[in-house]
């Protein structure tokens, strides 16, 4: 006899239960993880993780923080999201979200427009389109061309950091900046309105909204079936009569679009001007939510949610036991890693094989 | 002589579902036994415990007297026992070469490509294959293909050949040389086990039966004892069969008229080779040809996924093959796919989805931008009684249905706006008796409708019963058409082989 031997086997039968039991599982198994490193950085954890949450949601301040925190990730894992819908792989929200930061701070600092609601209409609008033709270029790649989505979102990501910095340190920068990679303050014509003395503004709402939008587009419409359905077998839908070529620019277009809206909703709500480095990140997280979320346009705004805390409760291991903003990070991973090894386990299950080879 | 293969209560279940409740049978050296059932009988999951896919929940496999556990499928080809699958195991982007040579083992490190090339050709040789070694494999037709899985089985020296459908993809006088090479094993004492559920081919070839159905071995028979009758009555039991009758109804009225198209393929050959037919209101045109012989080439370009390189189409008189009315003719066509499972099908929604992947759009399915979610479901409903799809739950996703399911969806789907033509390849192919004879119904009724089929398919049978008329095709042309009530399966078999028939 050989030694015992493991091997999968495909599931028949999928449980409906168990998908949606699966995030907040890996959540779980991730935070029990994550504790080993915070007890290896000399933290306890339970501590820490009470920490967090008090942080975050404990008091008015903190969720408001929680939701400002949110607000870029709702825009940019609904774009994520919708493309991935269609298994177009966007990884360039990132990119995305400063070519809407960067759209919109020029409309407010350029325009000279004083109308307050024509100002952020404006602002929105360039956003929206700037980030959705920068995204509409890898579906033309790719329906043109067949060059890979993947790459091209990506490699575009550097293009468009390093495009802002260039405003950032030369053209752009703010005269009275002290020489920092920051533009001038936007007028209050191009500001979004705070709410209750904090810093939760109106982008939250517009997310929300949007969020709503994408629900009903996807779920509800006759657009969202086909792209569902060409996402689920091109060559099916093309044959039924439905057109891939165009459905993926517009995709990814709206894809681009909607993460670019982060950026709109950061400097106009948020920052006020364009700064070096407007997000740290965000439209990574993005892809961890759009796939926690299964893709679903409310479950990004849930997922969007929770790592909000997570966001907000770091910035407060930082400040209280001197913790890197890498926990964070590593914690993030840790969710998609075991979010991944959950999903294969949903699909198939591991069997032991006595004996090995008749 | 003593069992080559002893099975023996095997039972195998998944979850929800029991896909083998009790199967035992045996094969002898130098035996070709059958296996004949139902699609969902229980033939695929029984084969591929036998190659080690699966490992049963209980009984016991003995292969040349010793009980085998087969963990993985390499454990059961290291036995001997080989199978070539329904859907082949092709890398299609490598020659046929390097997918033969994928298969073997012990291929040292650095090996004479020229040796194993001549060893390859002589077994191509030996059972008088046309196949280019060199060409990548998504270039073949699937007859083709399924050569190279034997070819890959005959190269390792299998005792045991597992033979799932394989006449499916051939032509009468390529099913009579298969016969000829599974004979030629059984003398050199191989036994064979071989899925069908061609009557024709099961009473021609067995030297056993064993029947399935459900999950259970019914019975086996021996040669002398099976008659077509018995073993159909066994298999079906007390299911029913969908009953019909032809009616010929053909008008005069030219539906579709083809003139010298010709198709070239990614090579630049010609798949068709000014081609020249004629569909008629009510006719049901069958056309008989061995794969690869433009069949697909004809259904592609009358279903808008190719385009004419020369030659016409008129639709009802009017010159449909590059103008603007193409698109939206070709939109009215319904069509059959042949490779359901590839384009048929988005595999993950539902099956309400799938009904209406071709018509989502129109007025009855919307309300302004918005789906009309009640009518798609009463869409569904309709259909799913209609033609008694099992579809499982509500909104399961379609990739869970048994091929004939899928089948009998496609078919609901393309059939439900009441096309004038359908164009359909291989629609039985792989489908049980009964939803066999069920397709076979639907097309009739459309003919009674006036519905035009173009009935592309390999099952001479099929075409003889069902067709006003067969048109047999070789090397992208028409040579000839002939009336079924007054032609023979010998006869169209040489036509398909190219020779002329005034």
């Amino acid at each position: 006899m050989s030694l015992p031997r493991f091997r999968t086997e495909r599931r028949e039968l999928n449980a409906p239960l168990l998908r949606f039991l699966a995030p907040l599982l890996s959540v779980l198994v991730a935070l029990f993880v994550a504790g080993f490193l915070l007890l290896a950085a000399g933290v306890d954890p339970a501590a820490a993780y009470l920490e967090i949450f008090r942080e975050s949601v404990g008091s008015i301040y903190g969720l408001s923080e929680t939701l400002v925190k949110a607000t870029p990730l709702i825009f940019a894992g609904l774009g994520v999201s919708l493309a991935f819908r269609m298994q177009i792989w966007n990884i360039g929200a990132e990119g995305q979200i400063y070519i809407g930061a960067m759209a919109a701070s020029g409309v407010a600092l350029f325009s000279g427009i004083e109308n307050h609601l024509l100002m952020l209409t404006c602002m929105l609008v360039a956003a929206f389109i700037c980030g959705g033709l920068w995204a509409g270029v890898a579906g033309l790649l790719r329906v043109r061309w067949q060059v890979n989505e993947v790459i091209v979102t990506l490699l575009m990501n550097y293009i468009a950091i390093l495009w802002t910095d260039y405003l950032l340190f030369g053209a752009w920068k703010d005269p009275k900046g002290f020489n920092f990679p920051l533009s001038a303050q936007f007028s209050d014509a191009a500001r979004l309105g705070d709410y209750f003395n904090t810093r939760l503004h109106s982008g939250f709402f517009l997310a929300l909204f949007c969020a709503l939008l994408l629900y009903l587009l996807m779920e509800r419409t006759v657009w969202g079936f086909e792209i569902k359905a060409i996402g689920s077998n091109p060559q099916a839908a093309q044959y039924a009569g439905m057109k891939t070529g165009p459905a993926i620019v517009l995709v990814l277009f709206l894809s681009g679009a909607l993460a670019a809206l982060a950026g709109f909703s950061e400097v106009a709500g948020l920052q006020h001007r364009l700064i070096h480095g407007i997000s740290p990140g965000y439209g990574y997280t993005a892809i961890i939510i759009a796939w926690l979320a299964r893709r679903s346009a409310l479950g990004v705004v849930v997922v969007s949610f929770l790592m909000g805390i997570l966001l907000v409760g770091g910035d407060s291991l930082q400040l209280t036991w001197q913790l890197p903003i890498a926990f964070i990070y590593a914690f993030q991973g840790l969710i998609l890693f075991f979010l991944l090894a959950a999903d294969f386990f949903l699909q198939y299950r591991i069997r032991r094989v006595a004996g090995g080879d008749a | 002589m003593p069992d080559l293969l002893q099975i023996e209560h095997i039972r195998k279940t998944f979850p929800g579902v029991v896909a083998l409740d009790s199967v035992s049978f045996s094969v002898a050296p130098g035996e070709i036994h059958t296996l004949l059932g139902e699609n969902g009988a229980g033939k695929s999951t029984l084969m591929n415990i036998l190659t080690g896919l699966y490992r049963p929940d209980r009984g016991r496999i003995l292969y040349a007297g010793r009980e085998v556990r087969f963990a993985r499928p390499r454990a059961s080809l290291a036995c001997g026992i080989g199978m070539v699958h329904q859907h082949f195991m092709l890398v299609p982007a490598h020659s046929v070469f390097e997918n033969i040579l994928l298969a073997l083992d012990g291929v040292p490190g650095f090996f004479s490509r020229r040796r194993l090339r001549d060893r390859i050709q002589q077994v191509i040789d030996e059972f008088d294959l046309d196949l280019d070694l060199d060409s990548p494999v998504w270039k073949l037709s699937i007859g083709a293909q399924q050569w190279i899985e034997l070819i890959k089985l005959l190269m390792r020296d299998c005792r045991l050949l597992i033979l799932d459908e394989p006449t499916a993809v051939l032509t009468p006088q390529e099913s009579e040389r298969l016969f000829a090479v599974l004979t030629r094993l059984r003398e050199q004492g191989k036994s064979v086990i071989f899925i069908s559920h061609k009557m024709r081919e099961v009473m021609e070839i067995s030297d056993r039966v064993t029947v399935l159905k459900k999950g259970r071995s019914l019975t086996t028979l021996a040669r002398g004892d099976f008659d077509q009758a018995r073993l159909a009555g066994l298999m079906i039991g007390d299911d029913q069969v969908p009953q019909w009758r032809k009616q010929s109804r053909v008008g005069d009225d030219v539906v579709l008229d083809i003139r010298d198209l010709s198709v070239r393929n990614d090579r630049g050959l010609a798949d068709l080779d000014s081609c020249s037919l004629e569909l008629k209101k009510g006719e049901i045109l069958g056309i008989a040809g061995v794969a690869g012989n433009g069949q697909k080439a004809l259904a592609e370009v009358l279903t808008g996924l190719k385009k004419a390189a020369s030659g016409r189409i008129f639709a009802a008189g009017e010159d449909i093959t590059h103008s603007s009315a193409r698109s939206s003719y070709i939109a009215g066509i319904a069509h059959i796919p042949e490779d359901r499972k590839s384009i048929g099908i988005a595999p993950d929604l539902s099956v309400d989805d799938n009904l209406i992947l071709k018509s989502f759009k129109q007025p009855g399915f919307r309300r302004w931008i918005f789906q009309d979610r009640a009518a798609i479901r009463r869409n569904a409903r309709e259909k799913i009684a209609q033609f008694a799809i099992k579809a499982g739950p509500d909104g399961a996703p379609v990739r869970y249905l048994s091929g004939g399911n899928i089948q009998k969806v496609i078919i609901a789907r393309e059939l439900s706006e009441d096309p004038a033509v359908l164009v359909a390849l291989y629609p039985t192919r792989g489908l049980d008796i009964g939803s066999a004879e069920y397709v076979h119904k639907v097309m009739a009724d459309g003919a009674a409708r006036g519905m035009s089929t173009l009935l592309i398919s390999e099952d001479l049978d099929e075409l003889l019963k069902i067709c006003d008329r067969i048109a047999v095709m070789f090397r992208g042309r028409v040579v000839g058409c002939v009336d079924p009530r007054q032609t023979t399966r010998e006869a169209i078999g040489l036509m398909m082989s190219g020779e002329e028939v005034a």
